[in-house]
């Protein structure tokens, strides 16, 4: 349902972030993305829907040519895609039901939204994401009154209210610690399997892959290294991804 | 690091010493610094008297109860003596020590019968042919003593010696009742609050103008802007389109309404009926919009006569409006006596500011219109059609936006310079701009896309760059020699310059927000205007704030001086008192300024840690 074709990304002042990745995700899939800091992992991700020009290369989502779609196209194609940050990327001085409806932005007329009027139907819906995230009753809070964990609650609100096909997940937990980690990998765990939303996530940590995803891809230094189930990632495999000198923790 | 002390360096350390010395040298020679004068006993004497002026700031007066004594003298003795007057002894009088005097000779005055502990200055007054009336020179104060008698000695003038006598005048006063706000104190309360005043509105006025100008001058939100040539090319064709549709408009519907006006009923309805109308379509074309990736060019054409007839219903109920007020605010002004005559006054001038703007904003409103829905065209050539086609279309259109853009140019370089020749302002602009776009579709690959946004960028800042670069003080000429001498000048220059220098400021701010909610809010498929109000502008909020306050503050100060220039506020009675040498009168104006600059500055530091 998603396929990369011969992705290719060179930034500005020359250096390549990703090298020819090609690889395709089936709809449903738990697709974790591993490899060291800066090897290409989240420009991968922001290409997907464009946030990031691709230079070269081929995004096929849903049979249409992501890459060749117009900006208007591109309002289309991105509603349908929900995306997650290591940083929460959330608007702090907004309120957290503000961050919410704010998924609904691709849907919503751009006139009524920018005078703040959102439909009653997806307020409703805002506060029932936040329920589902466990933090209605901070739905009225600003938003940096949160917690990190709760923060990130609220992106993951945010994404699902884009009524996504597919989630990006940018290091959703690299910045929180290992218990509400888990916690937010469950989240994502639960879209996953209950909505049927395809979940693109990139990771950190290898017991978290093992524990959460069906399938992992491993890029360095912009290359693919790796493509296939978790438990096949050997100690050579793990040597080739993250460098001769690496070693396993947790 | 230790370098060794060598003969060459020696003399290096030398030659720089001797060049700052000779650089310094230059500097007091052209600077004019001289001590020697400000040691002079005449120059120090005039630093006293207009510091300890200065230091007395006329903030309150007394009642004065006077009384003159007059007395003949002859100033250069006549032969034969001057004969002794008879005085009136019954109520003050004088007595000099003798009847004539030579010019510069001293002679003793003495005074009865005066008030206790009256003061009050001792005048020569000189007659002349040319001053019949006589010249009042002051040869010496006095002051009396609890009974009323004081005795002084004076120098007479240097003055022509005359026959005829002239005469010696004493003015006796001794305050009447206890002190009252003077005069100079009066005015300056007056002055300080136009000034106060005129800090705000063109703190207001300059900010609304700056907030949209400035997210065109951030070059993280302009960066993104980028279109292909077709896109660029016929929105280009489409603004000054749109903006002499919008004029003509505007000009049609007034020429219409206005018989309509003359009724106050009528305009009452219309203002009421025409909003709502409006109110009602725009709303009902919203709920019918459909997404903008599945919109058909004959969908965009008729979006875009819908848009045209909310616009004509949005000029028709500010037309309406605007004379409501009007017509109210002169009905309610039949004279300036009754109270509360000034917001009266205020709906009249709103009224008036809003039928001159009509015009103004309905070009811009059509301007931006019709520009967007040919740059929408553009767009869908770039996209949709076969690459070749769109490269033939764009060999067309681009020459023909080329010669118009040139040719506007021209004609607004024209207003200037007058040429009154149509070779250069229209023939030459015409073939140089379509050669331009011809040279500038052919280079350019189909699909490709032109970095308008930076381009634009690049042109917002250099004219905001120009605009701040000339100090209200001079902008303030202008504007006097057009709304002539007074405050509104003043206030227009300042909202100018806020304009330039808050435009930037704020500009800045949008340049240094965090990138992730931006990030975060175009990956949910939000469009330009989504992603500013809901990503940049909570951001920008705090700071913004926090330059309008300075700006206000700012704009106080700046107030206070360029009434210098005729720009109104208490700039200008100060210049006015400087220059009567007044000084005591300009000291009460500088207080009340450092009052008020102080005041401002506590407020804005207490509300900017409130809010900001």
């Amino acid at each position: 349902m998603l396929e990369i074709k011969n992705l290719s990304k060179v930034y500005d002042g020359g250096v390549q972030a990703l090298k020819n990745v090609s690889f395709s995700v089936e709809q449903g899939e738990f697709l974790a993305v591993i490899g060291l800091s800066g090897s290409g992992k989240s420009t991968l991700l922001r290409c997907i829907n464009r946030l990031i020009e691709p230079t070269n290369g081929q995004i096929v989502w849903d049979g249409q040519d992501v890459t060749a779609a117009s900006q208007d196209e591109m309002r289309l194609v991105r509603r349908k895609i929900g995306m997650v940050f290591q940083h929460f990327n959330l608007v702090t001085r907004s309120k957290v039901i503000t961050n919410v409806l704010a998924g609904r932005l691709g849907y919503v007329n751009p006139l009524m939204s920018a005078l703040n009027r959102f439909p009653k139907g997806d307020i409703e819906k805002a506060l029932s994401q936040l329920d589902r995230v466990g933090i209605k009753e901070q739905a009225y809070k600003r938003a940096d009154e949160l917690s990190g964990g709760q923060q990130q609650r609220v992106g993951i609100a945010r994404a699902m209210m884009q009524e996504p096909a597919m989630i990006l997940a940018d290091e959703p937990v690299a910045s929180l610690d290992p218990v509400l980690a888990h916690s937010i990998m469950q989240y994502l765990e639960k879209i996953n399997k209950e909505d049927g939303v395809t979940v693109l996530c990139s990771l950190h940590f290898l017991d978290l892959v093992h524990r959460y995803a069906d399938r992992a891809i491993a890029l360095n230094g912009g290359v693919l290294m790796f493509d296939g189930p978790p438990n096949k990632i050997d100690d050579e495999k793990f040597r080739e991804i993250y460098g001769k000198d690496a070693e396993r923790v947790g | 690091m230790n370098k060794k002390s060598s003969p060459i360096r020696s003399l290096a350390v030398g030659l720089a010493t001797l060049l700052v010395l000779v650089v310094f040298a230059y500097g007091f020679s052209v600077t004019n610094i001289n001590f020697e004068e400000t040691r002079s006993e005449r120059r120090v004497a005039s630093l006293t008297r207009i510091l300890r002026a200065l230091a007395h700031p006329k903030i309150f007066d007394y009642q004065f109860e006077s009384v003159n004594v007059e007395i003949p003298f002859y100033l250069g003795c006549p032969e034969g003596g001057v004969e002794v007057p008879d005085v009136d002894r019954s109520g003050a009088f004088i007595l000099t020590s003798a009847g004539c005097a030579e010019p510069k000779g001293t002679i003793v005055i003495e005074g009865h019968n005066f008030q206790g502990n009256s003061s009050g200055p001792i005048n020569f007054i000189g007659f002349s042919a040319e001053a019949p009336e006589g010249v009042l020179l002051q040869v010496g104060n006095f002051q009396a003593d609890a009974q009323g008698n004081f005795q002084v000695e004076v120098t007479l003038p240097n003055r022509q010696v005359r026959a005829e006598p002239q005469a010696i005048r004493v003015t006796g006063r001794v305050r009447v009742g206890g002190p009252e706000i003077s005069r100079e104190a009066q005015i300056t309360w007056e002055k300080i609050v136009e000034t106060v005043f005129m800090a705000l509105l063109a703190t207001t006025f300059g900010t609304m103008i700056a907030i949209p100008i400035s997210f065109f001058a951030a070059r993280n939100l302009m960066a993104e802007v980028r279109t292909p040539l077709s896109n660029l090319s016929l929105s280009l064709i489409g603004w000054p389109l749109g903006i002499g549709l919008g004029i003509k408009i505007s000009q049609l519907l007034s020429a219409w309404l206005t018989p309509l006006f003359n009724s106050m009923a009528v305009t009452f309805i219309g203002a009421i009926i025409f909003p709502v109308l409006g109110f009602l379509f725009i709303k009902w074309r919203v709920s019918k919009q459909k997404e903008d990736a599945e919109l058909q060019f004959s969908d965009r054409l008729v979006n875009l006569l819908y848009t045209l007839v909310a616009l004509i219903l949005a000029i028709a109920s500010i037309l309406f409006l605007g004379k409501l007020l009007l017509q109210v605010g002169s009905y309610l002004t039949p004279n300036k006596e009754v109270p509360l005559y000034f917001i009266r006054k205020f709906i009249f001038q709103v009224g008036d500011i809003v039928a001159m703007f009509v015009p103004v904003v309905a070009a811009l409103v059509s301007g931006g219109i019709l520009g967007g829905f040919f740059g929408k065209i553009g767009q869908m050539i770039s996209d949709k059609l076969p690459p070749a086609r769109g490269k033939i279309l764009t060999l067309i259109i681009t020459p023909i936006a080329g010669a118009l853009i040139a040719v506007l140019i021209m004609q607004g370089v024209d207003w200037f310079y007058e040429f009154n020749n149509p070779a250069i302002t229209l023939q030459w602009p015409a073939i140089t701009g379509a050669l331009t776009g011809l040279v500038l579709a052919i280079i350019t690959a189909p699909k490709q896309s032109l970095p308008v946004g930076i381009v634009l960028y690049g042109i917002i800042r250099t004219i905001l760059n120009g605009t701040r670069s000339i100090e209200a003080l001079v902008m303030a000429i202008v504007f006097v020699a057009w709304v002539g001498l007074g405050p509104f000048a003043g206030a227009l220059a300042l909202a100018l310059h806020t304009v330039a220098s808050n435009a930037k400021l704020y500009s800045e701010q949008v340049e240094s927000i965090l990138q992730g909610p931006l990030e975060a809010i175009q990956s949910t498929g939000a469009n330009r205007l989504q992603t500013i109000v809901f990503a940049v502008v909570p951001q920008i909020i705090p700071p913004y704030i926090s330059y309008t306050m300075y700006r206000w503050d700012i704009n106080v100060r700046m107030s206070t001086i360029i009434g210098f220039v005729g720009g109104g506020g208490i700039g200008f009675i100060l210049q006015q008192n400087i220059n009567l040498l007044n000084y005591r009168a300009a000291s009460v104006n500088m207080l009340a300024i450092a009052i008020v600059v102080a005041t401002m500055d506590y407020i804005s530091s207490v509300l900017r840690e409130k809010y900001v």
